[in-house]
């Protein structure tokens, strides 16, 4: 409960130095307007169907790139993190495209899969694979010999060796994994639906509202929104893990 | 008395980068059905080779080891290990009755599974224990955990690595006394590795004393004591104290001769390198088994 509260106090805090900032004239109104008109304006829109709408569509993309990402990268970690030749002549090609950012590969996206959903799903997806790929990859070095040799000198065999030791143990690394990739697909989407529209979401809602009307209370209200959707999909997994994998934590820091 | 382990001529030299280490050298023992048996020898004189060769988890180069008259070559399928670090061979996801239960998976339906671990928990006093985590459980109860995962598992044979090196002394007397007590009521043949003197005299029928590396062996001494021990009255009879002595003579302990000292000191040295080509041997051994099994 505690923790509660003085979580509550920090973003109480928050709120009452962007109020005195933005009634302050340093910066005209119209550009930042302060949180108690910001208010007014959430209310309205969480009324509001389109803009409803709008946050399912952005929520969903998010969901549908995490679930390929793990589909993706946890067996494609597992291959590498077991098998050596095979990182090591992968390695090249992975370090020269981790670094190269998501955004920067919205024009060749677009270019080839148009303006829908399946681009921004698409670049997250791109973007949310290296944090679980290589998670699981860290989690099997991690592995202790010692609970491998006791599986094996109780007569488990290689698969099951994998199946009952190697990935409950690699499991906390790899829930990390999905929780930095649940946010990061969440910037990555909300970016393109910014920068490209055609697919709707929050951040084409955020779009159209700046260009357009000018209305920065809108803008700010989505921005506000698309910051609880993340609050609450990082605490979510963090829950989750929390309570799946609690004997990480206990024995020694593996998350 | 018929024979449940027989080593004869056993060595094995690990292949390190800069050269090669002879950790075992013509190594020949028995051990009965239904004995204790320590063994007992300085700090990297191979002691976890021979345990590791035994248990089928590494291929020894030279000599033979049978487990009940059969040949082991892979891991024996009645035979169960207790290591000395329990806080890492215990699996930290699985609640104790599941840990106990884990080596019958294989063999066992659900519900004789649930029997024999609850069953097994309870010889080790630990029949309340089975829903919590090990490691909400102190390291004394853990080995516990260990020890009833071993005996559940119904082993010909029970092999303990150093088991009560990391628990403190009071937890250690304890734990002898659990394991001569659960090993006279399953009537269970156990070979205890340890490099505590007094600990395979207290424990053992037998002790085999290992030279320094390359390990053989030095020495084959019955215990004389009688079958029930007592950590007070046992440790301050005559025999005890008597055959206590002759096992420090047989290990040099104490003796700071030139010669000794030196030769320690190069075994202390190369006990990391040894430790490092033992890993490689061990998850080598594991990939053979792996392109065997595929």
């Amino acid at each position: 409960m505690r923790a509660l509260t003085r979580g509550l106090l920090g973003v109480a805090g928050f709120l009452v130095i962007w109020e005195l900032f933005g009634r302050s004239r340093l910066v005209p109104a119209e550009y930042l307007p302060p949180p108690s008109v910001v208010a007014v304006e959430l209310v309205k829109l969480l009324g509001d169907e389109a803009f409803l709408r709008d946050v399912v569509a952005t929520v969903l993309a998010v969901l549908i790139a995490v679930a390929l990402s793990v589909g993706i990268a946890v067996p494609l970690g597992l291959v590498l993190g077991s098998v050596a030749s095979v990182r090591h002549a992968t390695r090249a090609v992975v370090e020269f495209l981790r670094p190269i950012p998501s955004v920067a590969l919205i024009p060749l996206a677009v270019l080839m899969l148009g303006i829908g959903p399946e681009t921004k799903i698409t670049l997250a997806v791109y973007a949310a694979i290296w944090p679980i790929l290589f998670n699981t990859i860290y989690a099997l070095d991690e592995l202790d010999p010692l609970l491998v040799e006791t599986a094996r000198a109780f007569g488990s065999g290689r698969v099951r060796v994998l199946a009952s030791v190697a990935l409950p143990s690699a499991l906390p690394f790899v829930l990390t994994g999905i929780r930095l990739a649940a946010t990061t697909s969440l910037v990555v989407i909300v970016s393109v639906e910014l920068l490209e529209g055609g697919s709707g979401g929050i951040g084409q809602y955020i779009a159209i509202a700046r260009s357009g009307t000018g209305r920065m209370d809108i803008v700010l209200a989505g921005t506000v929104v698309a910051g609880v959707i993340g609050y609450l999909l990082n605490e979510g997994l963090d829950r989750a893990q929390r309570r799946w994998v609690g004997w990480s934590s206990v024995t020694g820091g593996r998350s | 008395m018929t024979a449940m382990l027989e080593v004869a001529d056993l060595g094995h030299t690990y292949q390190a980068k800069d050269g090669a280490h002879t950790a075992i050298a013509d190594l020949s023992f028995t051990v009965g059905t239904g004995e204790l048996v320590c063994v007992v020898g300085p700090s990297g004189c191979g002691k976890s080779t021979l345990l590791r060769t035994i248990s089928g988890l590494i291929r020894p180069t030279r000599g033979e080891i049978s487990l009940h008259g059969n040949e082991v070559r892979g891991v024996p399928d009645d035979l169960a290990v207790v290591f000395q670090d329990y806080s890492r061979s215990l699996f930290p996801w699985l609640t104790v009755q599941k840990n106990v239960e884990f080596p019958l998976r294989r063999s066992l339906g659900r519900a004789a599974r649930r029997t024999r671990a609850a069953e097994a928990l309870e010889w080790v006093g630990l029949a309340e224990a089975g829903r919590k985590y090990p490691w909400q459980l102190s390291g004394g109860m853990q080995q516990r955990v260990a020890i009833a995962r071993a005996l559940a598992y119904r082993p010909a044979l029970l092999l303990m690595d150093e088991p009560f090196a990391s628990v403190d002394a009071q937890t250690r007397f304890e734990l002898e006394d659990l394991l001569l007590k659960v090993r006279t009521e399953q009537d269970t043949t156990v070979l205890v590795v340890t490099h505590d003197i007094d600990e395979s005299v207290y424990l053992g029928d037998r002790i085999l004393v290992l030279s320094t590396s390359p390990a053989s062996v030095v020495a084959d001494l019955k215990v004389d004591l009688p079958a029930q021990r007592d950590q007070i009255t046992t440790r301050e009879s005559e025999a005890f104290v008597a055959l206590r002595g002759e096992v420090a003579r047989l290990l040099n302990v104490g003796k700071t001769s030139e010669e000794v000292r030196a030769r320690r000191k190069a075994n202390e040295q190369q006990a990391a390198k040894w430790a490092e080509a033992e890993r490689a041997e061990a998850s080598r051994a594991e990939a053979e088994e792996r392109a065997g099994t595929t």
